[in-house]
């Protein structure tokens, strides 16, 4: 045990300078470390939200929301498939997971139900599985009812495009925060994960993200114009709370299904002033398509009004004046400079398909985040520090050893984690620390076994080497129990549990390495040079 | 390495010390016993003061711009709101303080809107240090991992030491485990301390360290079963108590000394934390002398080791 090997020797010394090179930007600030010159590792530790300060945001999406936007996107699809047949219908309606529609004629059932099974579009082309999940299911019922139903694949399907989408968005609007280093990340089947460093006061970061910012150009019903209450939708028309900033809180409005222009043929939004009033509005234009449909709604309906709607409340509802051909165009009423920015924000980031909701916040303060890096580098050192006078207390010169083995397990814990990108987190701190005071529990055994060996009358290398070897069965397996407990903390541990857990597990790698390797070479090291001196050495333990 | 100097060390315990730690054990088992079942009784009546992670609510630490904190100030703020149970109290020092609030009934969007109120009620004397908002549902979810995880680990540790060892051994250390579990949740329990997130990852590493020392124990055990093949069960479970006791000691008082550095000087967000690991490694090092081996004697275990692990057996006699 107590022979190394030249090249075992190599290893070891390349590991310690290795780990010391790694470890050693953490000592500087971040401005001296990029000035170094390239051929220098730089990466320092990345520091968790905890520590650095940030918003910890975790999103739901509405799946229930989701579900009757797709209901009625389907009763359109089918109205308009239909129609476009020339197929007359007596009603097509919302039943519970689906679509009911009553054909006029029961002779053009078999036409009309080829025309709606045009609809249903086969999911994930494995045409190998010989699987031919569609997204709906079209069913006749009698002889002239079609029921299409939303598949449970189908639903899946919308689903998983709908949370990608809504990344997207998130991703654009908390850019346009302007934060650094956000990260956005799926969370299971309908959530998101926002993580901003450095923002600690979440409103208007929340106000950003979670409104779906949904926005359409209605034609307004020509009699129904800010009713008192609402109207039972009848034919296309449908009615509209206004919103509580409009001219009209509490009102309806009757508009006609469907939209003239929707918010996705926008291009831009921005910010502006009202020239007359100097009143904060929302300026924008729409792309090609948007401004022909726009030109050609105003255009026939000139003194007539039109309704915008946000998020399915009427904002504003004006009267046309004379066609808007130019494919611009403004929305106001009762904004704020802040409040317009952010709706602009929300328009050119695009609508959510959903409503968002946080279902798990945890912000942490820059104050705070700097206080727990300097109470935990505080117990850090302080618990080493007693750590190592009790080692070298109790175990004498071989103790000395042992602490140094405990400051190089620091040292080379702290470069796998910067290497490997792993962050720090205050309950890493804790499982950092809790390293340094268990690490010694290998050279503790190894050591009490040395003494039982020289009482047992041993030679001091043979007591020695015996003492690491018959320790490391039992190093191993005590080990190996933590390690389980750190692996399962891992795999089912939330957040910042998961930064413990890392530390705690790559600590139980780095003191075996230390605790046995390290310090059997160091103790082979001092054995070396004792042993020509005199026969027997006198064993400093 | 020559220029070390010759320091000699010093014994925990002194060597060859036998101390009746088996006829103590015997009594200090019932004790443990009456303990486990007194946790047990806190946990099903009195209850844990569960945390927003598993409770749900809000949790914000604010700290005051200048002076001191002026608490019922802002309990006649907040209180007014009409949010429920509102808990306010300092936070490690007199100028932080933290503030909680009640899961709010009506799903995940109330939440916020308590979470406005509240930062809007205390207005700007106060800066912002720590918010926590845990939902529904993410509550519910975080009480289901949680106990997962504790099921799981205790069922690894079960199956690892079973696996290692013979039954008898897997019991005791699992009795053990349960022991210093249940003691520790009774702990919180009857202090109402805060029982969240962080507590639970303290009562995993907790099970792993209490193991770790019941393992070392058991090794010992077997490496003297395999040597004195006629010794009376309990003289050699005494025995082997007696010889690793100096290690049971040493690496419990490392441990202890730096989690008191952690619980000093490590901050209040991490104290609650720490007060769990101190806890559960004294009752961790407690229950793998006094609870795991006597637990063999009432067991009775395989003295016969001759024919098998020969790989272990040889190392044993390097």
């Amino acid at each position: 045990m107590l022979h190394f090997s030249r090249w075992k020797i190599v290893a070891i010394v390349l590991t310690i300078i290795a780990a010391i090179v790694f470890a050693l930007p953490n000592l500087f600030s971040k401005a001296t470390v990029s000035a170094w010159p390239r051929w220098i590792p730089q990466k320092q530790l990345a520091l968790g939200l905890d520590l650095r300060g940030g918003a910890h945001l975790l999103y739901e999406m509405n799946i229930t929301q989701l579900r009757q936007n797709m209901l009625k996107n389907l009763r359109a699809d089918v109205r308009k498939k239909l129609s476009d047949a020339n197929i007359g219908t007596v009603g097509t309606g919302i039943v519970s997971n689906g679509v009911q529609t009553r054909i006029g004629r029961a002779s053009d059932i078999a036409k009309a139900m080829k025309v709606v099974e045009q609809l249903a579009a086969p999911i994930g082309g494995n045409f190998l599985s010989g699987n031919d999940t569609r997204t709906l299911k079209v069913e006749q019922r009698g002889t002239q009812v079609i029921r299409v139903t939303l598949t449970d694949s189908g639903v899946t399907t919308r689903v998983t495009e709908a949370l990608s989408g809504a990344i997207e968005t998130v991703r654009k609007r908390v850019d346009e925060y302007g934060t650094t280093e956000p990260i956005i990340t799926r969370q299971g089947a309908n959530r998101i994960l926002v993580q901003v460093p450095g923002v600690h006061d979440t409103q208007k970061l929340k106000a950003l993200i979670g409104k779906t910012a949904k926005l359409d150009f209605y034609e307004v019903h020509p009699t129904g114009v800010s009713l008192a209450s609402p109207r039972a939708p009848s034919g296309d028309y449908r009615s509209f709370p206004a919103s509580d900033e409009s001219d009209a809180p509490g009102r309806f409005y009757f508009l006609k299904e469907p939209p003239v222009v929707r918010g996705d043929q926008l291009k831009t939004a921005s910010q502006g002033f009202d020239q007359r009033t100097n009143e904060p509005l929302i300026l924008f234009t729409f792309n090609q398509e948007g401004a022909r449909a726009f030109g050609q709604f105003t255009a026939s309906n000139v003194n007539r009004p039109f309704a915008i709607v946000l998020d399915g409340k009427v904002v504003s509802a004006p009267n046309i004046r004379e066609p808007i051909l130019g494919g611009s165009g403004q929305i106001s009423g009762g904004y704020t400079v802040q409040s317009a920015n952010e709706l602009a924000i929300q328009l050119r980031s695009g609508a959510l398909p959903a409503d968002l909701t946080v279902v798990e916040e945890r912000t942490v303060g820059p104050s705070l985040g700097a206080d727990s890096i300097e109470s935990g580098r505080l117990a850090g050192i302080v618990g080493a520090v007693l750590t190592i006078i009790l080692t070298v207390w109790i175990y004498g010169t071989f103790g000395i050893i042992a602490a140094l083995g405990l400051v190089l397990n620091g040292i080379i814990i702290v470069a796998l984690m910067s290497v490997i990108g792993s962050t720090l987190t205050l309950p890493g701190i804790a499982g950092l620390v809790l390293t340094i005071g268990m690490a010694v529990d290998a050279n503790v055994l190894i050591f009490e076994r040395i003494r039982e060996e020289l009482r047992g009358s041993k030679t001091a290398i043979v007591a020695i080497d015996s003492g690491f070897s018959r320790a490391m069965v039992t190093i191993l397996d005590s080990q190996l129990t933590t390690l389980a407990a750190a692996i399962i903390m891992f795999w089912l541990g939330a957040g910042p549990i998961r930064g413990f857990a890392v530390t705690l597990s790559l600590g139980i790698f780095t003191s075996i390495l230390t605790a046995v390797t390290i310090v059997r070479f160091f103790i082979a090291m001092w054995i070396r040079s004792k042993k020509s001196a005199s026969r027997d050495i006198d064993v400093p333990i | 390495m020559i220029g070390l100097p010759h320091i000699k060390g010093r014994n925990l315990i002194k060597p060859g010390i036998s101390l009746p730690l088996m006829s103590v054990s015997k009594v200090c088992f019932f004790a443990s016993l009456g303990a486990m079942l007194a946790s047990l009784l806190l946990f099903m009546f009195v209850g844990l003061n569960y945390g927003v992670d598993f409770k749900g609510g809000t949790m914000i630490e604010v700290q005051v711009k200048t002076g001191t904190a002026n608490i019922p100030d802002i309990r006649s703020k907040v209180s007014g709101l009409g949010l429920g149970d509102v808990q306010i109290q300092t936070f490690g020092t007199d100028k932080d303080v933290l503030i909680r609030v009640e899961q709010q009934s009506g799903g995940e969007k109330t939440q916020q809107a308590a979470l406005s109120k509240v930062l809007d009620a205390l207005g700007d004397d106060y800066v912002r240090r720590r918010v926590e908002v845990v939902g529904p549902a993410v509550s519910s979810e975080l009480r289901t991992t949680g106990l997962i995880a504790v099921l799981c680990s205790i069922l690894a540790i079960i199956l690892y030491v079973w696996f290692r060892f013979e039954w008898q051994f897997a019991v005791g250390a699992v009795v053990a485990l349960t022991h210093d579990v249940l003691v520790t949740v009774g702990v919180f329990s009857i202090f109402q301390l805060d029982f969240d997130l962080s507590t639970v990852a303290a009562l995993l590493t907790i099970l792993g360290y209490s193991v770790n020392d019941t393992v070392v124990v058991s090794d010992r055990i077997r490496e003297n079963l395999r040597r004195f093949k006629r010794m009376n069960l309990d003289d050699l479970l005494n025995l082997s108590l007696n010889e690793t006791l100096s290690r049971t000691l040493m690496t419990s008082l490392t441990t202890l000394v730096v989690l008191v550095a952690l619980f000093v000087l490590g901050g209040a967000v991490i104290r609650n934390f720490t007060f769990a690991m101190m806890f559960g490694v004294i009752v961790g090092t407690y229950s793998s002398v006094f609870i795991a081996a006597p637990l063999l004697s009432y067991l009775g275990v395989k003295r016969d080791w001759s024919g098998l692990n020969q790989g272990e057996g040889s190392t044993a006699k390097q």
